[in-house]
């Protein structure tokens, strides 16, 4: 494919999110067309521009506005349209975040057009491209074809990755200007809920705990090691519906799935459902009192012993680290 | 008021998946209704239960899907259709085109679905029938209250809260949290046998064949990961070469 590929880009706290460089990358796979990024609400600054860039974007479209600062699907349905209509684009790629996974179908309905979920990998056989997505949280696998531009899809953050940094390479700037009318939703309040700065779908680092946890006093170790490896705090089904933690934090068929680089399980059994959620995590690692815990199979690493007793000395091995 | 409810029948969480020549065992599966579906039926029977509405609950599915529709009546919903189909389109746009179809012969004030289903993923089908329909939608809520014509509803945003003030008509996604879906009672059992379940034909709505936008070429299993190595020797020992390992074999720290 020779047409242009339109990225709806994210920021969070004001920084690029890995997701819309992996999304650069993944149209690069679909199309040789110029590759235009676009962002909402606040007007880019240089870094942003220059890192768009160097990772292969072509061209930057900002449309700033008050009502595309916080994602509502209405404000965004009108932004999305009006760049659609300013880019003409044969290829269309957002993040499977909160906000592409929710407007992404919208725009696609508007289109007529077709829509890939969550994919995992881009494959070409024979000139034509397939889309690699997980079912059943990832239980089985399916390729999919689209049959007609505009190609669109949602990619699931960390699995495909950037393209190697090109520094220096020029991103053209352009802004669009748009009237926003007719909102429907109005946001009154945004509470921050998450803890650290690390989302849990994007994190690299996931530190997970299940029932034998035993409460607050299990997850505050957790907290603690996620907090020196600079990862982001999961729980099994178990933890959420003992009331544990939140069911924000669930990895599972129901809940979220996980593809970090290092997945640390502590006190999770491992059941069909929680597995499915996290086992395509890159390197895993179980703690659990339980030698028989089903876990241990799709562990690269286990330890058999209570997590109370092996956490403490684990945090303080990898603080040493951290300062080294 | 009236309010639907979109519903999908999936296999229940504990299964296993196995696909032979590219094709989902369904033999001997257990299946349930699409649990984020099932906070979605029980959010209509409270919004009822503290007002005065109406719960019709809608799929589009095989025969045997009237299972899950029986549930959702046994639970409290009034009514149910079912759009019976041996082979349902798999494609999100055609499944969003025969839904929404029926639910416009309905002409709900809210809109009631699942924030995804836990067999397909792609939690494409609601905001796709709320564009269809010309509808708003929030995705996610984990609260909802009704205040009149306006809706406050609490919506998860990878962790963050987000209150959001909207109007009906509106159709909302139910997340996880949002409650804790009651256990059909006996006499609720009994009661939902008589229950109205309206059986419709794509044909019956309206709709000739259903052209796909996307196609699914493959379907397999992943490959099955090894188990790894249990650690020996006393605790200090195996974190000392848990972190060992971590640094120089995986390289992920």
């Amino acid at each position: 494919m020779q047409g242009r590929a339109l990225i709806l880009g994210e920021r969070k706290d004001g920084k690029l999110r890995q997701v819309t460089l992996e999304a650069t990358s993944a149209a690069k796979k679909v199309t040789s067309g110029e590759v235009v990024v676009l962002l909402l609400g606040d007007g880019s600054d240089a870094s942003t521009k220059e890192m768009l860039g160097a990772y292969g974007a072509d061209r930057l479209l900002t449309i700033e506005h008050e009502a595309l600062r916080h994602y509502t699907s209405d404000a965004f349905m009108q932004a999305l349209r009006a760049a659609v209509d300013h880019v003409q684009p044969e290829v269309i790629v957002f993040g499977h975040t909160a906000i592409g996974k929710d407007i992404a179908p919208r725009l696609a309905a508007r289109l007529g057009a077709g829509l890939i979920s969550d994919v995992v990998d881009i494959v070409e056989k024979d000139g034509v491209v397939h889309f690699v997505r997980p079912i059943y949280a990832g239980k089985a696998f399916e390729e999919r074809t689209i049959e007609k531009a505009p190609m669109m899809f949602t990619i699931r953050p960390n699995n495909i990755a950037p393209l190697a940094e090109s520094a220096g390479r020029n991103v053209q700037e352009e802004t669009l200007a748009l009237e926003i009318k007719d909102l429907r939703s109005m946001i009154e309040e945004v509470v921050k809920k998450a803890t650290s700065g690390v989302d849990l779908s994007e994190a690299k680092i996931v530190v997970s705990g299940g029932r034998g946890t035993k409460g607050e006093e299990g997850f505050k170790l957790l907290y603690e090691l996620a907090e020196v490896l600079g990862g982001a705090v999961g729980a099994s089904r178990g933890a959420c519906d003992a009331g544990y933690v939140d069911y924000a934090l669930q990895i599972g068929q129901t809940g979220k799935v996980v593809t970090p680089d290092l997945y640390i399980a502590c006190g999770i059994s491992g059941a069909i459902q929680h597995l499915a959620g996290m086992s395509a995590s890159k390197v895993i690692v179980a703690i659990n009192k339980d030698p028989e815990a089903p876990i241990f199979q799709v562990a690269d690493y286990g330890i058999v012993g209570d997590m109370f007793e092996v956490l403490p000395p684990l945090i303080e091995a990898f603080k040493k680290i951290k300062s080294a | 008021m009236k309010i639907v409810v979109l519903l999908k029948q999936t296999f229940d969480t504990e299964e296993k998946v196995v696909i032979e020549n590219g094709v989902i065992k369904e033999d001997g599966a257990q299946f349930v209704i699409n649990p984020y579906d099932e906070y979605a039926v029980e959010e209509a029977i409270r919004i009822k239960e503290n007002g005065d509405a109406e719960v019709v609950v809608v799929s589009y599915g095989p025969a045997r899907v009237e299972d899950a529709l029986r549930k959702a009546l046994a639970m409290g919903a009034d009514r149910a259709v079912l759009i019976e189909a041996d082979h349902p389109v798999t494609d999100e746009a055609g499944v969003a085109e025969v839904l929404a179809k029926a639910v416009e012969k309905e002409a709900p004030d809210l809109i009631l679905a699942g924030n995804f289903s836990v067999d397909n993923g792609a939690g494409q089908v609601a905001p796709r029938v709320a564009e269809i329909l010309g509808l708003n939608h929030v995705g996610a809520v984990t609260k909802v209250t009704l205040e009149g014509d306006d809706v406050v509803v609490e919506r998860d945003a990878e962790g963050d809260l987000e209150r959001i003030r909207t109007k009906l008509p509106l159709l909302l996604t139910a997340q996880q949290g949002l409650n804790d879906p009651r256990y059909p009672s006996l006499p609720g059992i009994m009661k939902a046998k008589k229950k109205p379940l309206d059986r419709l034909t794509l044909s019956d709505l309206g709709l000739g064949d259903i052209s796909p936008r996307t196609t699914v070429t493959n379907r397999y299993n992943p490959p099955k990961k090894e188990a790894g190595e249990i650690l020996q020797g006393d605790i200090a020992t195996q974190v000392e070469t848990l972190v060992k390992k971590l640094r120089e074999e995986a390289k992920v720290i």
